[in-house]
């Protein structure tokens, strides 16, 4: 195997931990006002995330320098090509940042609506591009040679807003909500998470069909019928349903595992399509930026696989280790003074 | 203004705004752990009431540095991708490195940290505190190793078939003297950063009346930690600028509007140039001492703007190889200024409260109060300065600037995206000068919520810390 395909494993892998975990980040963020009755509700929704979202976003951080060090032409036409699509994630990832931060600070209705807006725009936006980007992704894009001889996206804004990647979009958006949606009701305890059950249920109906479309799609836009694609894409199918009869059937655990799966599946799916290519054309293949024309030397490939193998099991360790720590349930009633904020003038007399 | 003008404007703004935010995280960080481990230590309630006093400062500001450090990582693709793909194989090694080192680290222990009150043990937590001012540390100097290999670019080769540079020893990049010598002078800085933070805090709170157990011990370990960062600022301040005149002579003869070669060259107070910037008019400036800080020596020549655009234009072509004069000189002067003023603040603060004496005269307040954004100002101008002084190149001698900007965004995406952001970081800094406000009005918390883990652990605990 040369460094090349471990590089492109690598970021595979990294993009799969990044939409599992981000993945219900995004979902529960839309779904906060969606389960809640009262500000009781809604905070223990948001503390289920509070001390673990930032260290998931970290894998969408190094899932991009890791691209823009194994193949820095693949992340300077993708950055560059894929522009408005990445600002808008920008902007979501920066106003769902600090509102998770900021939300609780003060009580007044007024400040925790429009944060509430923005961790739902945030999430939401975020988990319909990511989609729309990696359908376009494996769909080909207008990829030309430049007069620099670099392999330049030429496609603009509205090129990606073709049907097959507004359709992965959705597939991302209710799959995200749903795997949120599972993740409330295995991290929450009381009426939430019978909530959050039953918004599964629904959004995961939704989620399967727009998915199966998606996937058979897929198969039908490769060249000739692909076995492997074809059974990867069986498999996701599969997973899903699994995930859907263990949250009918109550079994929290095994629905969020499930549905874990069927992201890991469904993003290994689309990478294993896209080998050994990183970004076709659809102006022709010797247009194509693959693991070879877009990659870094081997003596950077090397320095950078011995980093990955020593610190990625150190990450995987302390990051479960957190999840290990807040695995209890939240619930609303272990919310102090719910109503009031941290920084309101009496709140801090109240806390006992 | 066309793509590259709209392009550097935005990373100015964006890079300039995270970079306010960066070196008050590091050095807080630092600041409430060894607070927590006083705490730890002694018991004595004042220090648990200035860390979670002061943590909440930290966090308030560490939420800002967090989401504007995405923008970071991805505007090199987006605005340079044509710089990207030539350093590319160098420049992304550190900055994936940064991620996979510190990111994670941050990001998790300062979760659990937040979270953790009621759920680690007291020794656990206080190590969360310190594991994630440890990363801080590390993102820090890989980043720097990534800057300090587009001030000096060094173990690479050029290869022409690919346009591009070539990684060939990782270590060289990381252990060059431009990252030492960048990390010595950064950290120092962000420590001085949020000494002045502690400190002019805290001498608010005493004006106030409010917690004077708490504040006067939190004013004193700020304004030493500033006098003590100061010194090291100040070494590794000169260490930089010979570095610096050895690597890029062009860029301290811009910080002193030094148009022709000097010996006993004078380090100049006060300039004034022709409009065209190519020689002073006029100069007030300290005998030899640019001589002295430059090459060690009060007798050394110092090279020129002149002498070197001539020498520059027969290694790299006809061309225009001197950056902004003016801003080189005035930035460079900024920053120092900025720096004498803080520590001039910080002593008359020790000076006035010796002892245990109240505080007066009018002065005091207004000084204390500016005393957070002194610092701010500082870091913002030595970047200013070490960014636009390299120019007209992105990566010294390699590439410049104007050939790294993305070919395939238009000046129209730019302009929007830049207007976007600037309003948006307008609005962040707006709710997050309020909140701190707020925090520090309030005061340090009089009753303490913190709950000894071993006493609880029913399902229906109530929560110590929830969003």
């Amino acid at each position: 195997m040369t460094f090349q395909t471990v590089w492109f494993l690598l970021i595979a892998v990294l993009w799969v931990g990044y939409f599992i975990l981000e993945g219900f980040d995004f979902g529960v963020g839309m779904l906060v006002r969606a389960v809640s009755k009262n500000e009781a509700d809604r905070r223990a929704v948001l503390t289920t995330l509070g001390p673990v979202w930032d260290g998931n976003e970290v894998w969408l951080l190094v899932a991009g320098g890791a691209t823009f060090a194994a193949f820095p032409e693949w992340y300077a036409t993708l950055f560059s090509g894929f522009y408005l699509p990445l600002f808008l994630i920008l902007v979501s990832l920066i106003i769902r940042g600090v509102a998770f931060e900021y939300r609780s600070k003060y009580g007044k209705a007024q400040w925790r609506q429009r944060w509430d807006v923005a961790i739902f725009i945030g999430s939401a936006i975020p988990a319909l591009l990511w989609g729309v980007a990696f359908a376009n992704i494996v769909r080909g894009v207008p990829i030309e040679k430049a007069a620099s001889g670099s392999l330049e996206y030429t496609g603009g804004f509205f090129n990606l807003l073709n049907p097959y990647a507004l359709l992965g979009g959705i597939v991302t958006l209710t799959v995200f909500l749903t795997h949120g949606a599972v993740f409330l009701s295995l991290k929450t305890a009381g009426e939430i998470r019978v909530r959050a059950q039953g918004i599964a249920k629904i959004s995961g109906l939704v989620a399967a069909v727009a998915a199966v479309g998606f996937l058979a799609w897929t198969n039908l836009m490769l060249p000739e019928i692909n076995a492997r694609v074809l059974t990867l894409s069986v498999i996701v199918a599969l997973l899903w349903v699994a995930g859907m009869a263990a949250n009918l059937m109550g079994r929290e655990g095994w629905a969020f595992i499930f549905s874990a799966g069927t992201i890991a599946v469904f993003v290994s799916t689309l990478f294993y399509a896209l080998y050994p290519r990183v970004m076709p054309s659809s102006l022709g293949s010797q247009f194509d930026l693959t693991i070879t024309n877009a990659s870094s030397t081997d003596y950077t490939l090397k320095v950078m696989t011995v980093v990955a193998v020593v610190m990625t099991p150190l990450v995987l360790i302390y990051q479960g280790w957190t999840y290990w720590v807040f695995r209890k349930r939240v619930s609303a009633s272990q919310i102090m003074n719910p109503e009031h904020g941290s920084l309101d003038a009496v709140s801090h007399i109240l806390h006992k | 203004m066309n793509s590259l003008d709209l392009a550097r404007w935005q990373f100015a703004i964006t890079t300039v705004y995270h970079f306010l935010f960066v070196p008050i995280t590091i050095g807080m960080g630092f600041m409430v752990a060894g607070l927590q481990t006083a705490w730890y230590r002694t018991g004595k309630l004042q220090y648990l009431r200035a860390t979670k006093f002061f943590g909440k400062l930290f966090l308030i500001n560490f939420a800002i540095g967090v989401v504007t450090g995405i923008v970071q990582e991805f505007q090199f693709g987006m605005n340079w991708s044509s710089y990207s793909r030539f350093v590319g194989d160098i420049f992304g090694a550190p900055l994936a490195m940064e991620g996979l080192l510190a990111f994670f680290m941050e990001s998790t222990f300062l979760g659990l940290w937040i979270f953790g009150w009621d759920r680690l043990s007291k020794k656990l937590h206080l190590a969360t505190i310190w594991l994630a001012a440890a990363g801080t540390l590390l993102s820090a100097y890989f980043i720097l190793a990534a800057n300090s290999w587009m001030q000096h670019p060094v173990a690479y080769t050029y290869n022409a078939a690919k346009n591009r540079a070539e990684l060939t020893n990782i270590i060289e990049v990381l252990t060059q003297k431009t990252a030492l010598a960048t990390f010595f002078h950064t950290i120092p800085s962000a420590a001085f950063t949020a000494g002045a933070f502690v400190a002019g805090i805290s001498a608010f709170l005493i004006i106030k009346g409010k917690d004077l157990q708490m504040s006067r011990g939190t004013f004193k370990l700020g304004a030493i930690t500033m006098v003590v960062s100061f010194i090291l600022v100040g070494i590794s301040g000169d260490l930089t600028a010979r570095v610096m005149t050895d690597q890029q002579p062009m860029k301290m003869a811009a910080a002193e509007a030094l148009y022709d070669s000097t010996a006993n060259a004078p380090f100049s107070l006060f300039t004034l140039g022709t409009l065209d910037g190519s020689k002073s008019v006029f100069q007030i400036g300290l005998p030899s001492v640019l001589s002295f800080m430059s090459t060690g020596n009060f007798n050394g020549v110092v090279e020129g703007v002149n002498d070197l655009e001539a020498a520059y234009d027969k290694q790299y072509g006809a061309g225009n190889y001197t950056p902004n004069i003016p801003l080189a000189y005035w930035s460079f002067r900024l920053m120092m200024g900025f720096g004498f003023i803080g520590i001039f603040f910080a002593l008359l603060g020790l000076w006035q409260m010796r002892k245990g004496a109240t505080p007066k005269g009018k002065w005091f307040y207004p000084a204390m109060v500016s005393l957070p954004f002194i610092p701010l100002a500082a870091n913002s101008f030595g970047w200013i300065f070490t960014e636009t002084a390299r120019q007209p190149w992105a990566v010294f001698g390699l590439i410049k600037t104007a050939d790294g900007v993305s070919a395939v965004v238009s000046a129209g995406a730019v302009l929007f995206t830049m207007i976007v952001f600037t309003l948006l970081y307008g609005v962040l800094a707006f709710i997050e000068v309020g909140l701190t406000l707020r925090v520090i009005k309030m005061g340090p918390a009089e009753e303490l919520d913190y709950a000894d883990p071993q006493l609880g652990g029913s399902e229906d605990k109530q929560l110590v810390m929830a969003y």
